[in-house]
């Protein structure tokens, strides 16, 4: 993946790295596909590079050192689906939190599954509080 | 302290990207998430050596709704309300690339009338969002007034917006396949005065600030960027036309009705804080040279296809005949059936290039809905920008990019 | 409070000592705007001149929860930005009040996921909920003289038997 960015980059001047996602297909022997789009300031064409990884070992060539915006966006990637770069050090939660358990866009994560770093307080009634 | 409530040791939600350097002379100081220069829910942890910026880290994530999560459990047409409340600024533009997608998909032609309307509402929309933009980030170095006057033609549009949508901010009036309503009687000159009172009041703030020293000097290179590093960074709009490249999806691949409308695209010199407050006055005046050549050109028609995958039948026929009744039923109940694939459809939004990146696995409900948020991508390159610069520039730096939490976070 | 006329000019007040702290606290509120979604853009409208809430005594923002008694929460809170609002809450003085601002900071709206807090009322205590996605400027300015309402009918802690 690494030497194939670097060719659209260097060779078709795909300068602009749009996006990185995933796609979770629960049941499928290569269960995420990994999607890339790249831009083409010059040619202003779009190109989108899909490949398979499977759920046991996700994990694919990360960007960082040919796009500097792929980090953020592997790092978001990284939170949802649980899918590792090669080569980013820097996968923190982004829009998740530290001690956030699983990753929430796959299939398999209950959407009200709820894990709040502050204790819930008993549920207001009309006219308690005092002022 | 209100008694009853226990004081529980809050964790942390993030972890810093650095400790310390072990200089004694640096500080590191925290901003945000709650704080005024940070419009929107970022958090910047930066390094200071005095008054310089050594080295900062930003935070975002702080209004992640779970858009994508909820997008996975409501049908094509539910999801539409969701899709709104991403850049809240400009609702209108998010709703018209997602259903640009999904029709896409569907293998759909969207009638003459509403390819026009779209594109009107499209560039109205970019005048809110900017008006807005601009209007907060002056009134973070001070200007109020320039914040008023900005904020009264806003207001103008909003309710102008709600004559036609029913909304003042998030609008819910795309449909895959056409509009939610025509636009009512009298709906083009209530917008051809509005048009001449927004020119009224922006000369005023161009006379304000423009040529004011104080502005000049807050602004003027202050967060430059250069062309390579903006790409590198994988910035869009405003923030790269700035560095002087005419990058522009309207013109380099034009959607809608852009193709026939004739504008130019403005672009900055050194990509600074006041080029990119020039380039988004300068497109707003553009904005409205569309809407004039759009208003004109307005074709008659219905807005809406007749498709019965997605377009809702009459109510009148609904209620009068059983065929129709099933086909509202089905579309309630299952939604409309988009054909199995995936695509990436992008618009330029106000901030830059919005995609929407769409997985159906043929059913009534979306397998995946990707956003690719220009305003997420900036955060990742924004600290090349902070850094080096003083720390009250953050402010300024921080208000000319635009961050949209709900776009950002999603 | 009733005003008393004796020989036919006004002469003195009588009044509950409640009443007299609630009438002056309640056109006295310095609103904290703990703002995060998509409603700042009301927040935006509400307090710029079209609707201006300078005229319900409740205009000037203050950045500072130490110097502010409304915590007006405007928009989404999400599990990650909870602790952030239960830290701003705990650092205002008494008396505060809170406002929750739109249907996402009421109940969470329709975002009912992983994400998003169920209402900010699951951690702060709230005095006066605007509904609306995002509420109209004339609810929030109903929502605010509705709170002034309750702080002028409450009883003050201040009020003790040395005052």
């Amino acid at each position: 993946m690494l030497a194939l960015a670097g060719r659209l980059k260097s060779e078709f001047a795909f300068d602009l790295f749009l996006d990185v996602t995933a796609v979770d297909w629960p049941g499928a022997p290569l269960r995420f596909e990994v999607v890339h789009h790249f831009y083409s300031t010059v040619h202003k064409v779009r190109v989108r590079v899909k490949q398979r990884v499977r759920e046991a070992e996700p994990v694919v060539d990360s960007l960082v050192s040919l796009y500097g915006s792929a980090g953020y966006m592997e790092r978001e990637c990284h939170d949802m689906y649980g899918i590792r770069f090669r080569g980013n050090d820097d996968l923190r939660p982004i829009l998740l939190y530290e001690g956030f358990q699983g990753h929430p866009l796959r299939k398999d994560y209950p959407k009200q599954l709820e894990q709040p770093l502050v204790p819930y307080r008993p549920p207001q009634r009309a006219l308690e509080r005092e002022l | 302290m209100t008694a009853g409530i226990p004081t529980p040791t809050i964790p942390n939600p993030v972890r810093p990207a650095f400790t310390p350097s072990g200089r004694d002379d640096t500080v590191i100081v925290n901003i945000g998430p709650s704080h005024p220069a940070t419009h929107g829910t970022v958090q910047i942890i930066a390094e200071l050596d005095g008054e310089r910026v050594l080295r900062t880290d930003v935070h975002c994530g702080y209004l992640h709704r779970g858009f994508e999560k909820e997008c996975e459990d409501h049908t094509w047409h539910n999801l539409i309300p969701y899709v709104d409340r991403l850049n809240y600024c400009s609702a209108l533009i998010n709703d018209f690339a997602y259903c640009d997608g999904v029709e896409q998909l569907m293998g759909i032609e969207i009638t003459p009338r509403t390819k026009y309307l779209r594109t009107l509402l499209s560039e109205y929309s970019r005048i809110c969002d900017h008006l807005t933009c601009v209007a907060a980030s002056l009134m973070e170095l001070g200007a109020m007034t320039a914040f008023l006057y900005l904020v009264t033609v806003r207001d103008a549009m909003y309710e102008h917006l709600a004559a036609l949508t029913g909304a003042r901010v998030t609008y819910s009036y795309g449909r895959i396949g056409g509009l939610a309503q025509d636009v009512p009687d009298g709906w083009f000159t209530r917008l051809e005065a509005i048009l001449v009172e927004y020119e009224t009041y922006v000369a005023r703030v161009h006379a304000m600030v423009d040529r004011n020293r104080i502005f000049i000097d807050r602004l003027r290179n202050v967060g430059g960027i250069s062309t390579a590093d903006a790409l590198h960074w994988g910035f869009t709009g405003p923030i790269l036309r700035s560095t002087g490249v005419p990058r522009d999806l309207r013109r380099d691949t034009p959607y809608l009705a852009y193709a026939e409308l004739d504008f130019d695209v403005p672009v900055g010199i050194l990509g600074d804080n006041y080029d990119r407050y020039y380039v988004r006055m300068c497109e707003m005046d553009e904005s409205v040279h569309m809407i004039r050549q759009l208003m004109a050109m307005m074709p008659e028609g219905p807005i809406n296809v007749v498709d019965h995958r997605c377009v809702f039948p009459e109510k009148t026929l609904v209620y009068s005949e059983i065929e129709s009744l099933i086909n509202h039923f089905k579309l309630v109940m299952d939604g409309p059936s988009v054909p199995e694939g995936d695509i990436y459809v992008a618009h330029e939004a106000p901030n830059g290039e919005l995609g929407f990146y769409i997985v159906s696995s043929g059913g009534g409900v979306p397998h995946k809905v990707h956003v690719r948020s220009p305003s997420f991508v900036h955060m990742g390159g924004v600290h090349r920008m902070l850094d080096g610069h003083q720390l009250a520039d953050i402010v300024t730096t921080f208000g000319s990019v635009n961050m949209i939490g709900g776009e950002c976070d999603r | 409070m009733t005003a008393h006329t004796k020989h036919a000019s006004f002469e003195y007040l009588t009044t509950r000592k409640d009443e007299l702290v609630g009438w002056a606290r309640k056109f006295s509120l310095f609103p904290y705007p703990f703002v995060t979604a998509c409603c700042a853009m009301e927040f935006m409208a509400v307090s710029a001149s079209a609707y201006d809430t300078d005229r319900f005594g409740a205009a000037l923002p203050r950045f500072s929860p130490r110097q502010a008694d409304l915590l007006m929460v405007v928009g989404t809170v999400t599990q990650k930005q909870a602790p952030i609002l239960l830290k701003v809450y705990e650092q205002m003085c008494e008396p505060k009040w809170v406002m929750a601002f739109g249907v996402c900071a009421t109940s969470g709206g329709f975002y009912q996921n992983y994400a998003s807090l169920p209402g900010i009322d699951r951690i702060i205590p709230v005095d006066v909920y605007v509904p609306g996605c995002p509420p109209r400027p004339e609810m929030v300015i109903d929502g605010i003289m509705r709170l002034q309402e309750t702080i002028a009918r409450g009883k003050h802690r201040i009020i003790n038997d040395t005052f």
